[in-house]
């Protein structure tokens, strides 16, 4: 079969290629199968290539800047020390890294595959900017061609990291079709593959798509995971209790996760956007709402109503606002290995205020959806425990909606 | 009641179910349809295209996400989905199309998901029961597919696969091992739409095609007019025409559409003197 690429995930989810568990697979365009299977292959021998691997990580380290810190949030802990005591509760700086978020690990590993394999045009899809501006910056680093697809709702509410991108040099194309945001990217991202496929590599920017997309994204994204359970162990001696993360596909999720999936102990919480209320439409929470379908390449959960029409989503948070979510996390919630919640928009907009007052951080709007979840379970959690939540990205792209939402005008010092 | 061609070359035409173009026009007479008043504009037209020359009609069920289409297409399918047609309404019209025209193709031409979500079993049984011959799933490859051929086997419904220039021998031999009814070649990389030009892929891909499959082949994708169809016919077996058909009822009113689609594909098969060779 297809790949040692990933033996944990063998074992886990049987002999098909690409299969974790039931989800996965591939659903696409004949078209796009040749490029698919080139992909796969050059991914597995970049793998096993110790200077293929050696310049990722001095880009990772010298570029990006990692490792990233594990930052002890000992204000934060003691204002959810609840009636236990509550844990130390550790974050996890992804935020700091260059360019804002996690998603450089990912667009760092797969332009110097891109350029491995020859190929100088490179797309890729954006929902809240992150992954864009991670693939633009990597294009200016590598001298690659770069065009970015981005819904025109998405380009409109991240509207910074749309003159991010221009700045270095990507053409950020408007998508204008559906609801204007991620899932909408990914589709005429696609469309530009299946047309130009012979000489275009795309930088797929979550663990989602078509095999080998999910596999290789969780394996650029495992640092995160790796350096955490290093971090621990060198600070704590022991491994976290509970590890938070937020879920849009889930890639910041899957490699924080990853490296502890044999670690029975460590309890993973996702947590996915419960957007403005429980109605179809109304949020991006596929775990709770959402059944088992093929969106954009993948077999996962999608939320969609009863002809299979995948639904609208809503979020605050544009990188969260997709309507399914990456086929391991459907395997690691079907076995109840990861447990998958949601916080909404007020709660993520609360999140962000009191991490920001309370430690001097701004995360993104999607990360929030994280400390929610941690305001929410630690302080249920005893002295001893130890939490860690991912924070994956830094706020300053959402100045214009937190600006709007929070009525900053004018509400200082409230 | 086949995949057959009756005329060199053969022709598919793919309508998209329940769009009926921009201007609504007057509602056409829908006594006798079981089928919801929107489909009945798309049984009129597929009537008029059958009767144009037509040997097979792809009846696409509108999806959310048609990544593998070009725009024309998509719009069609937004439009078809605002109507609120449903694959349960698109099977009821192959009924009617089978029964008012037994010697005519049926294809049922859709995404996976709306498949697993009516349920594969029942989808089979349904589009059997329909009367349709085959099923065409535009993200569905050979590798993912064997429930899914399982079940077509079983109902005796073709299932029809793509075939892409891109497509390496390997690939070409499971989609031939696999396929019933004919082979849809695609003519070029990229999604569906018009084109002035016909690739010079198609003819190479529909060679390679013939090494291991005796079926049909009927190349699609940018196929427009009389010239592609002639072209078309000089190595392939029939030409799948889709974009032009769904931009020309976009442009009629409900009234027009099936006139303007009949004339349209008598004419593919009409060639200036001077093209005739």
């Amino acid at each position: 079969m297809a790949s040692g690429i990933l033996p944990e995930t063998q074992t886990m989810s049987g002999l098909r290629p690409g299969r974790f568990g039931a989800y996965g697979g591939r659903y696409v365009p004949e078209t796009l199968m040749a490029a698919l299977e080139e992909l796969e292959q050059a991914y597995i021998e970049a793998q096993e290539d110790s200077a293929f691997q050696a310049e990722l990580s001095s880009l990772l380290k010298d570029f990006a800047g990692r490792p990233t810190p594990l930052y002890f949030a000992k204000r934060l802990s003691e204002e959810l020390a609840g009636p236990n005591g509550g844990p130390k509760i550790y974050l996890k700086r992804e935020d700091l890294l260059h360019t804002g978020a996690h998603k450089i690990n990912n667009a760092l590993g797969q332009g110097l595959l891109a350029k491995r394999m020859g190929k100088r045009r490179i797309i890729a899809e954006t929902g809240a900017g992150q992954h864009g501006v991670a693939t633009a910056t990597t294009c200016a680093l590598l001298g690659l061609e770069c065009i970015v697809y981005m819904g025109e709702e998405d380009m409109r509410r991240q509207e910074l990291n749309v003159l991010r991108m221009r700045l270095l040099g990507a053409e950020v194309r408007p998508v204008t079709s559906g609801s204007k945001t991620l899932k909408d990217a990914v589709s005429e991202a696609l469309r530009d593959w299946v047309t130009n496929v012979r000489d275009t590599y795309y930088i797929l920017g979550s663990a989602l798509g078509p095999h080998p997309y999910p596999t290789m994204v969780r394996d650029f994204q495992r640092v995160i995971g790796l350096e955490i359970r290093e971090q621990i162990l060198a600070k704590e001696g022991r491994l976290p209790n509970a590890i938070i993360a937020c879920v849009g596909g889930g890639s910041n999720a899957i490699g924080a996760f990853h490296p502890f999936l044999a670690d029975k102990e460590v309890h993973l919480i996702g947590v996915e956007a419960g957007g403005r209320g429980k109605r179809l439409g109304d949020h991006a929470a596929r775990f709770d709402g959402g059944l088992p379908g093929v969106l954009q390449g993948t077999y996962s959960y999608v939320l969609q109503d009863d002809d299979g029409q995948v639904a609208l989503t809503h979020s605050v948070s544009a990188g969260l606002d997709y309507a399914s979510v990456g086929p391991e996390h459907a395997m690691l919630h079907d076995l109840g290995r990861a447990e998958y919640t949601s916080a909404n928009d007020i709660e993520a907009l609360e999140a962000v205020v009191r991490l920001a007052r309370i430690e001097g951080i701004l995360p993104a709007l999607e990360s929030a959806h994280a400390i929610a979840e941690c305001v929410r379970v630690a302080p249920k959690m005893g002295p001893h425990d130890i939490l860690v939540v991912n924070l994956s990205g830094r706020g300053d792209k959402d100045m214009g909606i937190l600006a709007r939402e929070l009525h900053l005008q004018g509400a200082q010092g409230e | 009641m086949a995949l057959r061609f009756q005329q060199h070359p053969g022709l598919v035409a793919y309508l998209t179910a329940g769009d009926a173009g921009l201007s609504p026009g007057t509602p056409v007479a829908t006594a006798g349809s079981h089928v919801p008043a929107h489909l009945v504009v798309t049984r009129e037209i597929a009537l008029a295209a059958i009767d144009a020359g037509a040997d097979v009609i792809e009846l696409g069920v509108p999806f959310s996400d048609p990544l593998a289409d070009g725009p024309v297409i998509q719009r069609a399918s937004e439009r078809s989905l605002a109507r609120g047609i449903r694959l349960r309404d698109v099977l009821a019209l192959a009924k009617e199309l089978r029964q008012a025209r037994p010697n005519a193709g049926l294809v049922i031409f859709t995404y996976v998901n709306p498949v697993l979500r009516f349920g594969l079993k029942a989808f089979a049984d349904a589009a059997a029961e329909s009367g349709a011959d085959g099923v065409l799933l535009t993200d569905m490859i050979v590798e993912e597919a064997s429930e899914y051929i399982a079940e077509m086997n079983r109902v005796d419904l073709a299932p029809i696969f793509l075939a892409a220039p891109t497509s390496p021998e390997e690939r070409l031999k499971a989609i031939a091992a696999h396929s019933k009814g004919f082979i849809y070649a695609i003519s070029r990389t990229g999604v569906t739409g018009k084109r002035q030009e016909l690739a010079a892929d198609a003819a190479a891909l529909v060679e390679r095609i013939r090494r291991w499959s005796k079926l049909p082949v009927a190349v699609g994708f940018g196929i427009s007019h009389a010239d592609h169809v002639a072209e078309v016919g000089r190595f392939a077996d029939a030409a799948v025409i889709g974009s032009a058909i769904v931009e020309l009822i976009e442009r009629s009113t409900e009234e027009q559409a099936p006139g303007v689609v009949a004339r349209f594909i008598e004419g593919l098969r009409q060639l200036h003197p001077a093209q005739a060779l």
